[in-house]
This record gives C-alpha cells, sequence and structure tokens, in this order.
C-alpha cells in the first residue's frame, strides 16, 4: 500500500472536512471509493478544462435521456401527460426495469434534428413538464419504485405561457414534493444542469454528475451578460463559477462522479451507458435497506448542510 | 474640471435618461418626497400608491409590535468559496454592500410580535446585493425555519430579490433545496409559512421558500416572476402583456391569494396569525 499516496490523500481530506464542505454521509465512504474520487479531485481541472466540459456537456451527439433509457432499461413504458393539461415532451417520464426491479424515471429530453428540438422546445421544460414529473413521483411514492431523475436542461423556459402558468411555483412544489417522497432518489446531471430548471428535479438521495457535465446557477452566457455586461465573455464566467463536475464534488453538491468513455459520453453511447448504469446500481445498493422516514430525514439533512458561511 | 466645455444648455429640454431618476422620486407619477415624507408613508407614494421598495428594519418596525423584535444570527457572513472574480473580486462587492446598507446580509431573521401575535420573521433586503440568496440568506431562512418550529410559531417572510446570487455559483442555486427542505421541516412541525411577496421576487427565491407559503400575499405592482421581462422578450421575441409578472397577473392566473397595500399589511397578516394558532383567539 502507497502510505504516501494515502497520506496526501488523508490530507486532502482533512483539509476539505475542516472546510466544514462535505456532508456526513459522504465523509464516512469506505477508503477506496474514497480514493477514487479523491484522485479526481487533485487534479483541479484548468479554465480549459472548464470550457471544454461546458462544449461536450452541449455536445449534438450526447447522448439524451431516451438514448440511456433504451440502453439500461427492460420493459420501458413511457408515460405521458400531466393529469392537467399537457403533456410536455421536454420531459420524459416512465417506468421500466433496472436490474430485475420496477423503477421510475423523469428525464429531461432535448431533440437530435432541428424538427425534434422543436418539438421538445430544446429541452427546456413549462410548468406543465414539472407537474408531468410530479405525477410520476407521487406515482413512485406510491407504489415504492425508486426513482431515477436523469438531468439535461439549459433551463426552464422563459417565455409569457410559462411565466402565466406558474414557473417559480412549480419548480418549488417540485422540490418540496421530493423532499418528502419516502422512496430512494438518485439524480444524474448526464449534460447540462441548468439552474432552477435542473435543481427541481435534483433533490435527490444522491446526485452524480458525469465527468463532462456542467451544474450552473445560470448560464455562463447569461452570467457574462449580467456581470461583464457581455455575453462573449462566456469562457471567464465559466472558469470564475466552475460549473465542472470536480469542482461540484469539491463543493460537496454532488456525491459522485460517473465516468464517461475517453473523448466524452457522445463518442459510444453504448459504453457511456454502462458506465451510468454502474453508477445508478451502486448508489441504488447504498440506499435500498434504508426506510421511508430515514430516507427523507437524511436527504433533507444533507441539503441543508450545504452552504459555505462564517 | 476646468476645462470642460458645460454642454448642458444643449440639452436643457432632453429629459432624465430612464433609471436615472432620483430614489424618492415616484417613478410611476414623477412626484418627489422628501425622507420624512415617505417614511411617514410606509414608502407608498401618497398621490398614485406606488410602492416604493422597503428596507428590511423599517419593514421589521412597520409590522412588528414596538420593542418586540429580537435578531437573531446577525453575526453570519458570506465567504467567497470560488474565489469570484468579475469586474470586481466578490469579497469587495460584499464589504460594500455591508458599508452601504449597515446589514450583514439579505435578509434578517429574528422573533416578533404582530399585534399580540408571536412569531418568526425572515425579511429581505433588496439593497443588498439586490437581495441575492447566497448561502447565508439560505442560512438564515433554514434558521428562522427551525427558530419556528422550535417555540411553536409561524413563520412570516417577506421576500424582495433578483434571484440566486451568481458570485458563489452552484452553491447559491443549492439553496433553492436547501429553503425548501426548511419549508417541509417546519410544516412537519405543524407550523405554517405566511409568505409576503414584495418587488420584486423573482428567480430563485420564487421558485423555492416564496412560493411554498400555505397563504401568499403581494404588494400591488410587484414583479414576480422567475424570468423577468426584459429576459422572456429577448429571449423568446414574444409580445408582453402590459401586467407580465406583475402581481396582479399572478392573482388573476392564481398563484397567490391576495394582494394588500402595504399600510394594510399589518392588520391582514395578524388575521391570517390568529387564524392559525390553535385556539383561534
Amino acid at each position: 500500500m502507497a502510505t504516501d499516496h494515502e497520506l496526501r490523500l488523508r490530507e486532502r481530506l482533512a483539509r476539505l472536512r475542516s472546510l466544514n464542505l462535505l456532508g456526513g454521509t459522504r465523509v464516512s465512504g469506505e477508503l477506496e471509493k474514497l480514493q477514487r474520487q479523491l484522485e479526481r479531485l487533485q487534479a483541479a481541472p484548468t479554465d480549459e478544462e472548464i470550457w471544454r466540459s461546458v462544449e461536450l456537456a452541449r455536445h449534438q451527439d450526447r447522448p439524451y435521456t431516451l438514448d440511456y433509457v433504451n440502453r439500461l432499461f427492460d420493459d420501458w413504458v413511457e408515460l405521458h401527460g400531466d393529469r392537467g393539461r399537457a403533456d410536455d415532451h421536454a420531459v420524459v417520464i416512465g417506468l421500466g426495469r433496472f436490474e430485475g426491479r420496477t423503477v421510475a424515471l423523469v428525464g429531461n429530453q432535448k431533440g437530435r434534428d432541428i424538427k425534434e428540438r422543436t418539438e421538445r422546445n430544446f429541452g427546456m421544460a413549462y410548468p406543465e413538464g414539472y407537474r408531468k414529473a410530479m405525477r410520476l413521483m407521487e406515482l413512485a411514492d406510491r407504489h415504492r419504485f425508486p426513482l431515477f431523475s436523469l438531468i439535461d436542461i439549459p433551463g426552464a423556459y422563459p417565455g409569457v405561457a410559462a411565466e402565466q402558468h406558474g414557473q417559480g411555483g412549480m419548480i418549488a412544489r417540485s422540490q418540496a414534493l421530493l423532499a418528502r417522497l419516502g422512496v430512494p432518489i438518485i439524480a444524474c446531471v448526464i449534460g447540462e444542469g441548468g439552474s432552477g430548471g435542473a435543481i427541481a428535479t435534483a433533490l435527490a438521495d444522491r446526485v452524480l454528475m458525469q465527468e463532462n457535465a456542467i451544474y450552473t446557477v445560470i448560464s455562463p452566457e447569461g452570467c457574462a451578460a449580467i456581470l461583464w455586461r457581455d455575453a462573449g465573455e462566456a469562457k471567464k464566467a465559466a472558469a470564475a463559477f466552475k460549473p465542472d463536475a470536480v469542482h461540484c464534488l469539491e463543493l460537496g453538491v454532488i456525491d459522485g462522479i460517473v465516468p464517461e468513455p475517453e473523448g466524452g459520453a457522445q463518442t459510444n453511447h453504448d459504453e457511456a451507458a454502462r458506465l451510468l448504469g454502474d453508477g445508478l446500481r451502486e448508489a441504488l445498493e447504498e440506499l435500498e435497506s434504508a426506510t421511508p422516514d430515514d430516507l427523507k430525514r437524511r436527504r433533507r439533512a444533507k441539503f441543508r448542510s450545504l452552504g459555505v458561511y462564517a | 474640471m476646468s476645462s470642460r466645455i458645460d454642454v448642458s444648455i444643449e440639452h436643457r429640454n432632453v429629459p432624465e435618461p430612464p433609471g436615472k431618476q432620483h430614489p424618492n422620486t415616484c417613478p410611476e407619477c414623477l412626484s418627489h418626497y422628501r425622507d420624512d415624507e415617505l417614511e411617514a408613508a410606509l414608502w407608498v407614494c401618497p398621490h398614485c400608491g406606488h410602492h416604493f421598495t422597503m428596507r428590511a428594519r423599517a419593514r421589521i418596525a412597520s409590522l412588528t409590535d414596538e420593542g418586540t423584535f429580537v435578531e437573531e444570527a446577525a453575526d453570519l457572513r458570506s465567504e467567497d468559496p470560488l474565489d469570484f472574480f468579475d469586474l470586481r473580486p466578490y469579497t469587495e462587492r460584499l464589504a460594500e454592500a455591508e458599508m452601504k446598507t449597515g446589514l450583514g446580509e439579505a435578509m434578517v431573521i429574528g422573533q416578533g410580535v404582530i399585534d399580540g401575535n408571536p412569531c418568526e420573521l425572515a425579511v429581505m433586503d433588496f439593497a443588498f446585493m439586490g437581495g441575492s440568496m447566497g448561502s447565508v440568506v439560505g442560512e438564515k431562512f433554514s434558521r428562522a425555519c427551525d427558530g419556528a418550529a422550535q417555540r411553536g410559531v409561524p413563520l412570516v417572510s417577506v421576500t424582495a430579490s433578483g434571484g440566486a446570487r451568481m458570485q458563489e455559483g452552484i452553491l447559491s442555486l443549492m439553496q433553492l433545496p436547501k429553503t425548501v427542505c426548511a419549508v417541509e421541516d417546519l410544516h412537519d412541525s405543524g407550523q405554517p409559512l405566511i409568505s409576503v411577496m414584495t418587488h420584486p421576487t423573482t428567480a430563485g427565491v420564487l421558485a423555492s421558500f416564496a412560493s411554498l407559503g400555505d397563504v401568499i400575499v403581494a404588494e400591488p405592482g410587484a414583479l414576480l416572476a422567475f424570468t423577468g421581462p426584459r429576459v422572456v422578450q429577448q429571449t423568446t421575441r414574444e409580445k408582453l402583456p402590459d401586467d407580465f409578472g406583475l402581481a396582479e397577473q399572478n392573482l388573476r392566473f392564481g398563484h397567490i391569494d391576495a394582494i394588500v397595500p402595504r399600510p394594510e399589511l399589518r392588520s391582514y397578516v395578524a388575521r391570517l396569525l390568529r387564524l392559525f394558532s390553535s385556539n383561534g383567539d
């Protein structure tokens, strides 16, 4: 055993602990797992690497929710509609068999060609999309199905009708419902984790992120437009707010990084799906024995511990 | 300075550019007031009824019974986890905001009594970095929920915020689920959240605790939108209705319970607190 190496890792961990950045659940992990994650932390990404993540997260050939569903689930049945007024095609919900058990899945869905992109509204959900997701969350809770949430959204749709139908309130209520569920919830950011539109379905027991995914409070372009008064400064903005997986892990915002095939998930969808499946299975196994009350309590405690202040 | 050529005479009839108005000039009817006049009128224009933004301390004084408010967690301060630097360092912006407002952060929390009804208050101040929600606002709101639950009293929140604080990056987004979880814990303890939305309550705050009030009331003319009109217009090129995102539109579409003018707010909230108290007296 390379004690030198272990020492370095432990030092790193001690530093993180003293910053009060890591939630309790994460620190209690086994050393081996910790080692794997911490090796990534040791090489903090450069500004160039951060921007490469932004580009890869938005790559047009990157696998979307349905690409993964088809590879990971047997007997996938897609469900439709919010039972109120619409079926938002930017959000996919359904039931499938994962490793021999029924799982409920909600995911953001972008389109590949112009026709599908328009139909999916470029992956940007309306309030109806979140109500559709909430309908599935309730179903999952009722029948004790674990819930998977795949996140890949530039942001909740910013339109007149979306506002009139209560975009902000719906995002709040979707989170509140997730905070009440008694089943395991595993979320993974598989592309763009865009602000409120993403967090609406990301209040989970385990939040994972693919290696080249990004998780942001505002798009790099939006941040640049506001703080630099120039959307062209997106690269600078991204370097400043650090939306990459490694930094998110370091800040305690996510619980683990799911590796991608060499060069990015777009190069090999099958391999990307296999790696994502491994991550989801591992997280599910950790959560399966917990009681509904424990899940709820720990989930809330985890999110309530997030933040840095003096 | 002497080398400057005075060109003001050429511009005599050019109106002041919008947004350059004096803070005491009403943007609706252009009436101008002295500080003490506005203060006496609770920062509501006596001529046209326009609601100016109200500072957190003044808000607390206007809502609570005199001498009852006890502030909590006043010493919490933001850190700079990302070493964030845009045109200026985040730490500098924080220091300047504190100097300007006399507040440690964009939210003040504490115990108070409204017309005889004990409650917990969480009041935002737009003057502190646009009322943006970072780690400290999230933590303060979270503690206000716990304080209310422990003392068995309702929580009254008054929001005024542009949204999440970009300078804290992803951690500011995490204040959405954090405050949502805090409200859920408050609800589990059996206590209500009365949410008062004032101008503006937008983006991250609207998409988290503010929208989870058991009762939601708004001030007249307040902008309550997830995405503001300028961005919606730019992104979608849609023609915006005149009252886009305003409290009045939100009431019509069923997102809030009532629009209450500021002078009536205290008695309105007091009535709600009485109805939520177990014995109803």
